[in-house]
């Protein structure tokens, strides 16, 4: 049995039945899942967590699924890394990077299209479906494989074919849509209105984001059963952002944790409409036309920009925008101190995280973790100035002479 | 019958325009709007569109024409 017990409207507090939905009838708010936390606190100990499996579903109970018929490709539990050669670049002693690269389709998108598979087969549904120009394609093709359910991925026409073959392999029926980006989101809310279809951030949306609770509580646990002073978190939608915040409060509330007081700082690409909103003292998040070559973080029209502004207030936190240059080096500097290749996104945390530090809202020894929540192989394109090889003859002194050059 | 709802974000020099009422007048349509928030710079609603599909294509394409920006009530699908 699951803990769920209602869907609850963020805006006027309606509650609804666990439906495939995600608005509000009365005031088109967008629904979150409660749960019975009474009860989950009777059965959830840290170690009935501790010998859960190696994966997110360790945290069953706090994931809004009824039963045990998980459609599971391994999702989660992934690596928290003390890093010391970045902290050391950056002024920082105690600086930690979850790395979300290591999941079965190399991003922390697997968090989420492992609830929303697991939630649409136990809604009946045969067809699963997302619009999406990479990360949450390949995941959603790969958990219907798994699950052996019908995959429809709505891509932009425009879209280039290397990018979308991380998720072809799996497949999926591929609908190449002739429009601008405005244009395909507003098909695929059509699309999922008229057929029976559970489309993962549509009307599978209140679920589905409820995985990225999991990049919260694997923190907690793998830190010693405390939350950080500092988390640094890449945001687009910033579900992800808010979602490990609430994962923090879920543990408190359970009483794994002390009251959580980690500052939550949100990191994305120049020009986010969240930004904007948090520079001007606002929370009135006006859509825009992204510009950045961060594409998985470069949403227009945030659909949890209000609520991570809430995150920002309510922890003290904060926003940063950060160029592509800056977005550039902070992959590289990644890569090449701790041996880790984020995407793009990742490139956006570490360079919000440099910044952050000279503007002395990092100290030095504040526990610190950095979330990198893809894999920079699907990104490759980026970085591609690095590719600058010694060329040589095929002979010892050819190969001597270009290492001497080198010194 | 088709319904759909939209979110319409009307930039400064469209706020003042009657943009809704002729969407309603010069269509097939039934408007009716669900939550708004209106400045002298900038306004949003979110709308409820009752029609023909073809009409509702139609007039989405008319208001987009017009400078309306038009997103789906709950954020950008299309993820990275």
């Amino acid at each position: 049995m699951g803990y769920a017990s209602v869907l609850q409207c963020k805006e006027c507090g309606r509650e609804y039945p666990l439906e495939p939905t995600n608005v509000c009838e009365f005031c088109f708010g967008p629904l979150e899942v409660q749960y019975d936390y009474k009860n989950i606190a009777k059965v959830m100990t840290k170690e009935s967590i501790q010998n859960g499996p190696n994966s997110m579903w360790r945290y069953k109970e706090l994931l809004p699924v009824a039963g045990d018929d998980i459609v599971n490709i391994n999702s989660g539990f992934t690596p928290l890394i003390k890093a010391n050669r970045l902290g050391e670049e950056l002024g920082l002693t105690n600086l930690y990077l979850k790395n979300d690269c290591v999941n079965p389709t190399h991003s922390f998108k697997d968090r989420v299209v492992t609830v929303a598979a697991t939630k649409a087969k136990e809604f009946g549904f045969d067809t699963i479906a997302c619009a999406s120009t990479g990360n949450l394609a390949g995941s959603v093709a790969a958990h219907a494989a798994r699950a052996g359910m019908r995959c429809f991925v709505f891509i932009p026409a425009d879209l280039e074919t290397g990018k979308i073959i991380g998720a072809a392999v799996y497949g999926p029926t591929l609908v190449a849509v002739k429009g601008s980006y405005d244009e395909v989101n507003r098909l695929c809310s059509e699309v999922a209105d008229r057929h029976g279809w559970a489309f993962v951030n549509i009307n599978i949306r209140p679920y589905y984001s409820e995985g990225s609770k999991s990049l919260g509580y694997e923190v907690v646990e793998q830190l010693g059963w405390k939350t950080p002073v500092h988390a640094v978190v890449p945001a687009a939608s910033g579900s992800l952002y808010t979602k490990i915040w609430k994962g923090f409060k879920e543990f408190n509330q359970l009483g794994f944790i002390d009251t959580p007081t980690t500052q939550m700082h949100l990191a994305t690409y120049t020009g986010s409409p969240i930004v904007t909103a948090y520079d001007e003292g606002t929370k009135d998040v006006r859509p825009v036309k992204p510009k950045t070559i961060a594409k998985s973080l470069a949403i227009g029209n945030p659909a949890d920009g209000y609520y991570a502004l809430n995150t920002i207030e309510e922890t003290q936190g904060s926003a940063t925008a950060v160029s592509d240059e800056e977005v550039v080096d902070g992959m590289l500097l990644l890569a090449q101190t701790e041996g880790i290749f984020g995407e793009t996104a990742g490139g956006v945390t570490i360079a919000s995280l440099k910044r952050l530090v000279k503007q002395g809202k990092i100290n030095q020894d504040d526990l610190t973790v950095a979330y990198i929540t893809g894999s920079g192989l699907k990104t490759q394109e980026a970085v591609e100035k690095v590719v600058q090889p010694l060329h040589v003859e095929p002979t010892l002194n050819s190969f001597e002479d270009a290492l001497k050059a080198t010194r | 019958m088709a319904q759909a709802k939209f979110r319409f974000t009307f930039p400064q020099d469209l706020v003042t325009e009657p943009i809704i009422y002729n969407l309603g007048r010069n269509f097939e349509l039934i408007t009716n709007i669900r939550r708004a928030n209106v400045t002298d710079d900038q306004g949003w609603v979110i709308l409820e569109l009752e029609g023909d599909q073809d009409e509702i294509e139609r007039g989405i394409a008319w208001v987009t024409e017009n400078k309306v920006r038009v997103d789906p009530i709950s954020g950008d699908v299309i993820e990275g």
